[in-house]
């Protein structure tokens, strides 16, 4: 079960993406999601690959992982990929079959879309592959800090998110031992019928259930043992750095910015 | 029902960044009617080689034989099942495993996954409920409200209704007050003795080990370091120690009287029964000559 789950990941490493500020990344991934929406043709889509695939091997990560990341949405890409040719309407057209239209414009738009999810996928894969979660919820409170202003509790909403990240692997793992007590017991995982499928789940969740809120509890009870008392004053023992090379990503981004929009046609 | 490893070895996610080999090159055997201890400090390989005993993980290398199923790598899961009524493993704190609204049908749920029905099931429930120390008063309770020793032996009855020959036990004692595991381990010991359970008991207690136990293997590292009679492995008491593991306090006892009187212990005295009756044959008998 832990094999499949390698998307979204952290591997560890000291490639100059690993090194960059999560802010960066942060903002680079969406940033780039934005501009991806700037390309509309050919040229265009060939400048976004090569960024992206600069940006893969600076990770120095097995592209394998990146292939593995796009696996899971293959068949949601398809659908929309399939939707688009069937329902673009164009010029040229090379293929009538009753209410079926296939025209040159469909079938370049399908294309279109299907790099532009791939990328997408890629470009997110980069920033969860090469980012500690932790950090990333450090940029995501940082970002949202303006928001505080308006009386968004901004700090609770990060620690909600670093203690949900931390809780990950810990379920992960309990309910790796739950499965293996009740599969002791008889139950067969993902056989039968859907419903017997579904009924097999209960004896699951239950357990996981019972033991989130008692843990949650405890680390609530550890937390004001203590001396948690929320995010007032508070100092931080990972500090976010900006250095150079983030201005440097920055620019690059910039600049991939323009040009998408010089070529755009 | 004998279980053999033959070169048995585990590699988790194999093939990934993450790859890391739990156990290698293990062959031990677990004979029909044993009462087989398997120590090892944290990291060892306990956990991994327990989940191969009724098939819950298939070797990455090597064969496992469970009875006269024979499970590799390459063998299918189709009735895997039957293999884990005939072995059932009460994991390290069972009580996670409780999910139903009553007591009585968390223990029939896993004779029910095996065809029996609900009545069937209950009525084992009520059978079981005496042999783990609690009366038919549980039966409608909910598992949730009850204490955590309580829970522990709800969820060792619902192993123990699947009637499994070989009964695995991991760290079964684990977090119970010194009254509780007394009482836990004389359960097993008589279900041992009585009803020619075969049992595996996985623990750091090696008290349970002398007590209990008439075969011993030590894990280290992910691989099997010795297997033998627990009187043979106790005896190098410095080995166990570079081990990380100690000896029983029986042994220890033993070993600081020989040094003490220059007396020496043959055969090594395992349960306190035995040590008193070795020291009392060295005394000096009364009205003789004192020491």
């Amino acid at each position: 079960m832990m094999d499949k789950l390698i998307f979204g990941r952290y591997i560890p490493g000291d490639s100059l993406i690993h090194r960059l500020d999560p802010r960066t990344k942060l903002l680079g991934a969406i940033w780039f999601i934005i501009i991806i929406f700037l390309a509309n043709n050919w040229v265009s889509y060939v400048v976004l690959i090569a960024f992206v695939l600069t940006a893969v091997k600076l990770s120095e990560i097995n592209p394998k992982f990146f292939i593995n990341g796009v696996k899971p949405l293959i068949w949601l890409i398809l659908f929309t990929v399939v939707l688009q040719i069937l329902f673009t309407s164009g010029q040229t057209i090379w293929f009538r079959f009753g209410p079926v239209v296939i025209s040159q414009e469909g079938v370049l738009n399908g294309v279109f879309i299907f790099f532009r999810f791939v990328l997408i996928i890629f470009m997110s894969t980069i920033l969860t592959l090469t980012t500690m979660p932790l950090s990333l919820t450090d940029a995501i409170e940082f970002l949202l800090r303006p928001f505080a202003a308006v009386k968004v509790p901004v700090h609770e909403i990060a620690l909600m998110l670093s203690i949900a990240l931390r809780f990950v692997p810990t379920l992960m793992d309990e309910t790796e031992k739950i499965m293996n007590a009740q599969r002791a017991r008889g139950i067969d995982f993902g056989e039968g019928n859907i419903y017997e499928q579904m009924k097999s789940i209960v004896p699951l969740l239950i357990p996981l259930f019972v033991s989130s809120f008692n843990r949650a509890e405890e680390l609530a009870t550890a937390m004001e043992a203590r001396g948690y008392k929320g995010g007032e004053g508070r100092t931080k023992f990972r500090k976010l750095a900006w250095e150079g090379r983030d201005t440097t990503v920055m620019i690059a981004f910039a600049v991939l910015s323009v040009v998408l929009f010089v070529l755009r046609t | 029902m004998d279980i053999r490893f033959q070169d048995v070895g585990y590699t988790y996610q194999k093939g990934t960044p993450f790859e890391s080999k739990a156990i290698y090159d293990i062959d031990l055997s677990i004979k029909d009617g044993s009462f087989t201890a398997i120590v090892g400090h944290t990291g060892s390989g306990k956990s991994t080689v327990l989940q191969h005993l009724n098939a819950l993980k298939k070797p990455t290398e090597g064969t496992v034989t469970i009875g006269d199923r024979v499970i590799t790598n390459l063998s299918d899961n189709k009735g895997l099942k039957s293999l884990r009524k005939k072995v059932g493993i009460v994991f390290q704190f069972p009580e996670a495993q409780l999910f139903e609204e009553t007591v009585g049908k968390d223990i029939a749920f896993g004779p029910k996954n095996f065809g029996m029905t609900e009545e069937e099931g209950l009525e084992k429930a009520r059978e079981l409920l005496p042999l783990v120390g609690l009366d038919e008063s549980f039966m409608e309770r909910s598992p949730f409200d009850l204490s955590g020793g309580q829970m522990r032996r709800v969820a060792i009855a619902g192993v123990l209704a699947l009637e499994p020959e070989v009964l695995v036990l991991d760290e079964p004692t684990a977090g119970l007050d010194p009254q509780g595991r007394k009482e836990v381990m004389n359960m097993f010991h008589s279900l041992y003795k009585n009803k020619g359970l075969t049992i595996v008991l996985v623990t750091h207690q090696m008290d349970d080990v002398a007590e209990y136990a008439d075969h011993m293997i030590v894990l280290e590292k992910g691989t099997v370091m010795k297997e033998g009679h627990p009187r043979e492995i106790f005896k190098e008491a410095g080995w166990l120690a570079s081990m990380q593991l100690g000896v029983p306090s029986t042994v220890k006892f033993a070993h600081e009287l020989e040094e003490k009187f220059e007396w020496t212990f043959d055969p090594l005295p395992l349960t306190t029964d035995e040590l008193a009756a070795q020291i009392i044959e060295k005394l000096p008998t009364k009205g003789g000559a004192s020491v």
